[in-house]
């Protein structure tokens, strides 16, 4: 096909496409325009059944805390195959590496951030239950602090901030924590996943039951998820 | 829609625009970059901060890590090809 047939036929695909889109887009509800049924209820009766401010939270955490369980045993299993899958394939342990010196401004930067960063994932884990946020963002933020080191400063140093078996640990404890609070809750007479602890006052670090310790159990578990991915990535990186 | 919504908007658009249209890798992860960082700002002034959060991690952070160790083994990989 020629160059001018094919640009024909991109240019007759690509305005039927815009066509398609506009049409959709035109059709679409109003930005806020909610008639669901599900969200209003929840915005009513969240805060008052879970005394969590955060609703999402509530709803992920508590209303529907078994479908975090599924998810956090998704998170756990695609670590656990890029880990087997990678260090099946390196067939010796990685040389030393030439350790090259970051370009200077990187370093910096990099020094900077870590501390804020990590703080960050932390305050965002530690306010799940009442703002924006929780245990995977948190945790993501968390990981990125520490990985951060790696990327931007020293990789020994990330490397022996984080050891692997020690990440490994810390991702087991995360998952097997979120699923032991569940268990938590038919020890206590309820369903499991069912909050069995006080919901406390509206507000606090502590509010919602069972909410802040399935939302640290998260935070723990991600954390580790994604310094365990970038240790690996790193790991392979240094393999010749 | 309120101008800095549509401001991120056009960021967005532009953005993953120039993913594409880039050639070099290097300069392509670093788009991508910018690219998620435009779309932390959409989020944000839509008002999903909790989507803004973790966009800020895996479009910031994590995203270009994997392409940056990506990039250095590739282009190992190729220099020890050509010398």
């Amino acid at each position: 096909m020629s160059r001018r047939a094919r640009t024909a036929l991109f240019l007759a695909g690509g305005a039927g496409l815009v066509a398609l889109l506009a049409w959709g887009f035109a059709g679409l509800p109003a930005f806020g325009d909610y008639h669901g049924v599900y969200g209003h209820l929840l915005n009513q009766r969240s805060l008052g059944q879970t005394h969590a401010m955060n609703t999402v939270v509530a709803v992920t955490f508590d209303y529907r805390g078994f479908d975090t369980l599924g998810e956090e045993f998704i998170l756990f299993a695609s670590v656990l195959g890029v880990a087997l899958l990678l260090r099946e394939a390196r067939s010796r342990p990685p040389e030393e590496v030439d350790v090259r010196e970051p370009f200077d401004p990187v370093r910096a930067t990099g020094t900077i951030a870590t501390p804020l960063f990590f703080l960050l994932g932390l305050f965002v884990i530690a306010h799940g239950n009442l703002t924006p946020g929780g245990g995977f963002q948190g945790g993501v933020v968390t990981a990125v602090a520490i990985v951060l080191i790696g990327l931007a400063a020293d990789r020994s140093v990330f490397h022996r901030l984080a050891p692997k078996p020690f990440a490994d640990l810390l991702e087991g404890i995360g998952v097997g924590a979120y699923a032991a609070i569940g268990v938590g809750g038919v020890a206590a007479g309820a369903a499991f996943l069912q909050s069995f602890d006080e919901r406390g006052k509206i507000g606090l670090l502590t509010s919602g039951g069972t909410i802040p310790l399935l939302n640290w159990a998260t935070g723990i578990e991600v954390t580790a998820a994604v310094v365990l991915i970038a240790s690996e990535f790193f790991e392979e990186l240094e393999e010749r | 829609m309120i101008p800095l919504q549509a401001a991120a908007i056009a960021f967005v658009g532009a953005g993953g625009l120039a993913v594409v249209l880039a050639r070099d890798l290097v300069r392509q992860a670093l788009l991508n970059g910018f690219f998620g960082l435009g779309l932390v700002v959409l989020f944000l002034v839509f008002q999903a901060p909790d989507v803004a959060l973790s966009a800020l991690a895996v479009g910031g952070a994590a995203a270009p890590l994997v392409l940056a160790l990506a990039i250095a083994k590739v282009s190992r990989r190729e220099g020890r090809r050509d010398g």
